[in-house]
């Protein structure tokens, strides 16, 4: 298992790992894939097979809904524009007819409109092409984790790493560690994924809910300074980088 | 000779062609039309008038003559009618007898017939006065008369010559048409004249449009001082080529651009493909490689969806989402957002952001436009020691003023209208990334929101770093 651990901030980019392996966390996850174009379906299929998920594949919006309709997926990854019968309609009608599997929009409609229609439409999540194939995977997998949902939860541990939602208050082995406001949505955000790849636009979403790609990369600057917070004094790494990917908070190994 | 004669037909003809000769020759036309038309009424209600007159005048006349000839019988009547054929007027007296033979009066001859009638004669007769047959034996006159049938069977007529309001009738009338064919033949000429200028004017507009549709955008329809309805034309037809050769030449700069800068990455990502290929690297090598590959192909990407959202932002209408956004929370937002990194550059980032200020626009793509403001200011900030980026936020007379000001080299004056278009890099900031798109982008947001994008010195005094502060003005409080 590559996850390495990073030896000092100054290596941590330079990390690599397996972006499938990310995924053995949630074997056997059933995809539904809509999505017209034969070649990227053939290679989002090969990929979510390699990362242990379970897929089926409708290249058209009838079939689509009605596998949909018929079978029980834990994730769909739907393609906005689709022969037939489009991808929008596709989820509205599911969602009028009680159907809540977390849905995944795919489209190269990707301006500020597109993605509130679509996120109206009864959508979960939004991903504009061309998008990072370990983008789409780390989204996959935390819509498919909605079921057993950690919002309800008053506190999330990781390690040694305790965050209080209560009282907003963060300790590791019982030390207080002190965060911005911003730091701690950060680590909350993470923290309530644990165990899963969060991309940088995934916490540029859930954090600053920002919508946009800034072309510095805003975000590792603010992980390095979170990392060394809770990191800082400790030996064991909690707050991994995963190369090509994102983020990952893990305890141990 | 032949052929000035020809163009001046062919001018004509085309004068003829043209809207406004057609539309003044119709009121010429509906001119004439009335104008006849008031002639006969005036003439046929003066006659009317005249006839009325001439009718009452007899009337009474032969009123007096009847209670003379009741009074006094027959003779009374001759001496009355031959008292008052002696006095000087229009009034005309016969006494004939059965036969038609004029006994007494003032009347030579008359048209036949008339006294065969008795009653109002139906139209004017022409009649001979005493004394005039030999000096004007051509000049007969007109008269309206009424005609008695006495008990004895003597005839009396009581006329009254007309010869004198025909005569006003006539003036009126020749007055009239006189009067008319002087309009006329002004309006004739006014037509002309003025037809002929606007057929030129139009004639010099048309040649400079087709100049135009040959390709030169630079030309511009002729605009007079005079601020007429041409003018008018004028001036918004040259402000519409104005937009479209912005438009054309902003088109023209994309493709060659897209030529650079697409192509060059796209060509790098190809070669670096090839050269790996053919290097026979270890697996080691050519994940090297293909993650350059990815990291090339991100940047096109990017470049890509910020062209296209430029686009779309500037067509303005796909943006429908407009809120009330307080731009204060967005500015400490985003200026948060970049703060660590801002450190990480050795950049100190101040703030002077007035609260509670709120307008109504796009929360997202403001906050973009404001973060590719504070990425520019962040990477081209000061000098190694003192590198600052100050952001501000303030609202006076109507107008909110978001500006981000950095210590850097600043942008000459010449140049800023440049740097804001696509593409365009100044030659000293080629080396830092960046899609040369940034600076387009906020424009496209300002002017989306009604405002505009402002470049100045930050610092006027210091002329080797006088810095930059690119400034969002924005109109204040408007409502979506």
């Amino acid at each position: 298992m590559p996850i390495d651990h990073p030896p000092g901030e100054a290596d941590q980019e330079r990390q690599a790992c397996e972006v499938a392996d990310n995924a053995a966390t949630t074997p056997g996850m059933k995809i539904l894939i809509i999505e017209d174009d034969l070649e990227t379906a053939a290679y989002l299929t090969r990929a979510f097979r390699e990362a242990g998920m379970v897929i089926d594949h409708a290249s058209d919006g009838d079939s689509g809904f009605f596998l949909a309709s018929e079978n029980d997926y834990d994730v769909l990854v739907v393609d906005r524009m689709l022969p037939k019968r489009d991808g929008l309609s596709i989820i509205s009608e599911l969602r009028a007819s009680g159907d809540t599997t977390p849905a995944l929009i795919l489209s190269a409609l990707g301006q500020v409109d597109d993605r509130v229609t679509g996120l109206r439409a009864g959508g979960d999540d939004y991903l504009t092409k061309p998008y990072a194939f370990s983008e789409l995977l780390a989204r996959v997998e935390i819509l498919g984790r909605r079921k057993g949902t950690r919002d309800t939860e008053t506190s999330y541990q990781v390690g040694d790493l305790e965050l209080d939602r209560l009282s907003h208050e963060v300790r590791r082995a019982g030390k207080l560690i002190a965060l911005q406001p911003r730091e701690y949505r950060l680590l909350e955000y993470l923290m309530k994924n644990a165990g899963q790849v969060v991309t940088r636009t995934m916490l540029l979403e859930h954090v600053w809910d920002y919508h946009f790609d800034p072309q510095t990369n805003v975000i590792d600057v603010h992980i390095s300074r979170l990392r060394a917070k809770i990191e800082k004094d400790f030996d064991a790494p909690l707050l991994r980088t995963i190369r090509g990917a994102g983020y990952m908070m893990k305890a141990g190994d | 000779m032949a052929g000035r004669s020809g163009s001046v037909l062919s001018r004509f003809g085309a004068m003829l062609s043209t809207t406004a000769v057609r539309l003044s020759a119709l009121y010429l036309a509906l001119f004439a039309i009335c104008a006849v038309a008031l002639v006969f009424y005036v003439t046929a209600i003066s006659e009317g008038l005249l006839r009325d007159q001439t009718e009452r005048a007899v009337r009474g006349e032969m009123r007096d003559i009847s209670r003379i000839y009741q009074t006094r019988g027959i003779a009374g009547l001759v001496r009355i009618i031959d008292r008052r054929s002696r006095q000087p007027g229009a009034n005309l007296y016969i006494i004939a007898a059965a036969q038609g033979q004029i006994v007494a009066g003032n009347v030579a001859s008359l048209q036949p017939g008339v006294l065969d009638r008795e009653g109002w004669t139906q139209l004017p007769f022409t009649y001979e006065r005493y004394g005039e047959r030999d000096a004007d034996a051509d000049r007969a006159h007109r008269a309206l008369a009424r005609v008695i049938f006495l008990p004895n069977g003597m005839r009396l007529l009581v006329g009254r010559d007309i010869g004198e309001p025909e005569q006003v009738r006539g003036l009126v009338r020749q007055a009239l048409v006189m009067a008319l064919a002087i309009m006329f033949v002004g309006a004739l000429a006014i037509w002309f004249f003025v037809g002929r200028r606007a057929l030129k004017r139009i004639d010099h507009m048309s040649a400079a449009s087709r100049k135009i549709l040959a390709g030169d955008l630079s030309q511009r329809l002729p605009e007079g001082g005079s601020g007429d309805e041409f003018d008018r034309l004028s001036r918004s037809l040259n402000t519409l080529l104005g937009r479209i050769e912005r438009l054309n030449e902003g088109l023209r700069q994309v493709s060659d651009n897209i030529a650079h800068d697409l192509k060059t990455p796209l060509t790098r990502l190809r070669n670096r493909a090839e050269a790996a290929l053919a290097e026979r690297n270890n697996e080691e090598g050519y994940r090297r490689t293909l993650e350059e590959m990815i990291a090339e192909s991100d940047q096109l990407i990017r470049t890509f969806n910020a062209l296209l959202m430029i686009s779309r932002v500037e067509a303005g209408s796909t943006i429908a989402e407009m809120a009330q956004v307080d731009l204060s929370a967005l500015a400490a937002d985003a200026a948060e957002l970049y703060e660590p990194v801002a450190e990480e550059a050795g950049v100190a980032l101040q703030l002077e952001i007035a609260p509670g200020i709120v307008i109504s626009g796009n929360r997202e793509l403001l906050a973009q436009a404001l973060s590719n403001l504070l990425d520019n200011a962040i990477k081209y900030a000061g000098g190694p020691a003192d590198a600052s980026v100050i952001v501000r936020l303030s609202e006076a007379r109507r107008a909110v003023r978001l500006s981000v000001a950095d210590n850097g080299p600043g942008v000459p004056a010449d140049r800023r209208d440049d740097v804001v278009k696509r593409f365009v890099r100044l030659d000293e900031s080629r080396t830092k990334p960046g899609t040369g798109l940034g600076l387009s982008l906020i424009q496209a947001v300002a002017e989306m929101h009604d405002g505009h994008l402002e470049l100045t010195d930050a610092f006027p005094g210091e002329p080797n770093r006088p810095g930059l502060a690119a400034t969002i003005i924005l109109p204040a409080g408007a409502k979506a």
